[in-house]
């Protein structure tokens, strides 16, 4: 996990399912294959419905038309972003399109274990509700040692939940390294 | 300690946990599908080596149901994946398309063929394995990673959840299924009302249910963000476990006035047909309030609502009369498909009464329940208004992120199949 996340702010609405972050009609690509897991980015967050594609503007998709990596590098949603499936490719297509961190208000917890164990992207909890405090396109930063969010674009400061006992994977970088530490699995 | 907290300590070797715990557990058996199935290979290939076997044949279960009658070759391809791998691995429980062999939707086939027994913890790449808790065991739902690593060594980490008690009392009315109940609950509760934890169900109406229609009430756990959902076992439970398999298992029940979260307690008389309006499984009406609404599409099927009791459910109700708008029947797994054939409502089989009020028969899997390639049987392509028997119904979920999908039992989508708008089933149950 980097000390510093910085990038441009995607904002999205509360319940953000599985489906509007990868529509499951994309699921048959392969994950490995370098050539086709760039379409998990091509496809993140498309199955958000228009009107509610970056807000507050609501017509931004998260990546350009025909592009496989997305100009936005936080995910600033609201409550239980991740709900729905099991779908590893969920936070593995916010990864695939360049996107190191999301900030939401609760998550689901498959999501967020997911997000966690596969070492695709940084899940924080943000204290108070940031829909309305972040624009799409407004530049954040994010220290991941202080658990603190800055809005570069507006000047403000945020605090972020403290990320907990999920830290120590993140740390490891994934569950397997986790295990490996713990005696679980062969170094 | 409940039933959760109890099963948990026990695959974990300990005496006793407690929510929020951190622990590794030893997992009885590992169960993935087409769409994640190739993925977590490939991730456990990368960790464990490119020869590694999996760490226990017996109890890797690998059941293709998601994308299965598609021409969509990326679909197929992953079925060939997972073919390959388990011929690899020579692996007893893998249920191949195209053969006899062949069992359709994942969470029904686990409960079929004998792999869902009390007391023991089964981790399922796919987020409604929480189903098969309605057999008094832990079930829940991970991604690939997970999975992977489970797949080499056996063990995964989990946080105890809290459990939440919903105590169904009274006995169950005739226009009533236990799709209406779960309704209810994620209508309370909302869609993360139950996050993080473990959704128990009891009661003197959830013991009514057959072991079937329990299945519901956990499927639809997830729905209220639940970790698992679970119903103590009982007789019924055993004797549909013991009719199904001769594997030895060992029942755990929760200490009587054991730590919960919270409990809620229900008169199963007082509650209404319900359905789930788009496009949340918690934005719950009555269908009384809803009644009238035009529609062009019902759909029966999927984990939760494609069981054999559902179709029974939905013949009584179209049986001698025809369908107003396309209806479609999908029956979750091979096992109800035939049954089709050989169960009669008054002397007709289900299938005769699917056919003759005009509805389209559809093949065992997953299907139009989570959209899936566009030549998928059932999928919505524009803006269709669907009543449905499945448990999702967020945007794009059956396929268009233009369609509106109303959540609902198998008696209010026939009656509301035969009229083309959403009907209340006492109208149609008389
Ligand atoms: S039937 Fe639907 S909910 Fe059930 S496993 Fe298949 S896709 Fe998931």
């Amino acid at each position: 996990m980097k000390k510093i996340i910085a990038g441009a702010a995607y904002v999205v609405g509360d319940a953000i399912d599985t489906d509007q972050i990868i529509p499951a009609e994309h699921l048959v690509y392969s994950l490995s294959d370098a050539e086709e897991r760039r379409y998990y980015g091509r496809y993140a967050l498309s199955g958000v419905p228009q009107g509610q594609q970056g807000l507050p503007y609501g017509d931004r998709p998260f990546t350009a038309p025909n592009a496989f990596r997305s100009e936005y590098a936080i995910v600033v949603g609201g409550s239980n972003f991740g709900c729905g499936s099991s779908r590893e490719h969920a936070p593995f297509a916010l990864q695939e399109a360049g996107c190191a961190a999301v900030v939401a208000e609760s998550y689901a917890r498959i999501f967020y274990r997911n997000a966690v164990d596969g070492g695709f992207i940084v899940p924080f909890e943000s204290i108070e509700r940031l829909l309305e405090r972040v624009r799409t396109g407004d530049l954040l930063e994010i220290d991941t040692s202080l658990g603190k969010l800055s809005n570069r674009t507006t000047g403000e400061e945020f605090l972020l939940k403290p990320l907990g006992d999920v830290a120590d994977i993140l740390k490891a970088g994934n569950v397997f390294e986790f295990a490996r530490q713990a005696g679980f699995m062969p170094a | 300690m409940t039933i959760t907290e109890k099963i948990l300590a026990r695959r974990a070797g300990r005496d006793r946990v407690a929510p929020g715990d951190n622990i590794w557990v030893d997992v009885d058996i590992l169960m993935t599908h087409d769409v994640c199935g190739p993925p977590t290979i490939d991730i456990f290939r990368r960790e464990f080596g490119a020869d590694a076997a999996p760490w226990d044949k017996e109890k890797l279960v690998i059941i293709p149901d998601h994308y299965i009658f598609t021409k969509n070759h990326h679909a197929n391809r992953n079925v060939e994946l997972l073919r390959a791998f388990a011929a690899e691995h020579d692996l007893p429980y893998y249920y191949d398309p195209g053969t006899p062999n062949y069992k359709g939707v994942c969470h029904m086939a686990l409960a079929e063929e004998g792999f869902n027994l009390p007391g023991s913890l089964l981790i399922g790449t796919d987020s409604h394995t929480c189903t098969s808790g309605a057999f008094g065991m832990f079930s829940t739902g991970v991604g690939n990673t997970d999975a992977a690593l489970i797949m080499g060594t056996g063990k995964i980490w989990l946080k105890v959840p809290e459990t939440m008690r919903f105590v169904f009392e009274g006995s169950l009315p005739p226009y009533l299924m236990a799709k209406d109940l779960i309704l209810q609950v994620i209508g309370d509760i909302g869609t993360d009302g139950g996050t993080y934890r473990a959704l128990e169900f009891d009661g003197e109406a959830v013991y009514d249910l057959p072991v079937h229609e329990r299945m519901t009430l956990t499927n639809m756990a997830i729905e209220a963000g639940g970790k698992n959902g679970i119903i103590p076992p009982d007789e019924k439970t055993f004797e549909y476990v013991r009719e199904r398999t001769d594997r030895a298992f060992e029942p755990v029940y929760g200490d009587p006035g054991a730590r919960c979260h919270s409990v809620r307690r229900y008169r199963v008389e007082e509650i209404e047909p319900l359905v789930a309006k788009p496009h949340s499984p918690d934005n719950r009406a009555t269908v009384s309030e809803v009644a009238g609404t035009r529609l062009d599409r019902a759909y029966v099927g999927s984990c939760t609502g494609g069981k054999l009791e559902d179709f029974v459910a939905a013949a009584n109700i179209l049986r001698g009369q025809e369908v107003a708008i396309d209806t479609y029947i999908v029956p979750a797994t091979t096992w109800i498909g035939e049954q089709l054939h050989s169960t009669r409502v008054e002397g007709d089989t289900l299938y005769e009464i699917f056919e003759r009020s005009g509805c389209k028969l559809g093949q065992a899997s997953c299907a139009a329940c989570l959209g899936g390639p566009s030549d998928t049987f059932g999928r919505t392509h524009g803006s269709e208004v669907v009543i449905s028997t499945t448990n999702r119904n967020f945007p794009g979920r059956m396929g268009s992120k233009q369609a509106s999908v109303y959540l609902a039992s198998p008696y209010t989508v026939a009656a509301s199949a035969l009229s083309g708008r959403i009907t209340d089933p006492r109208e149609a149950l008389v």
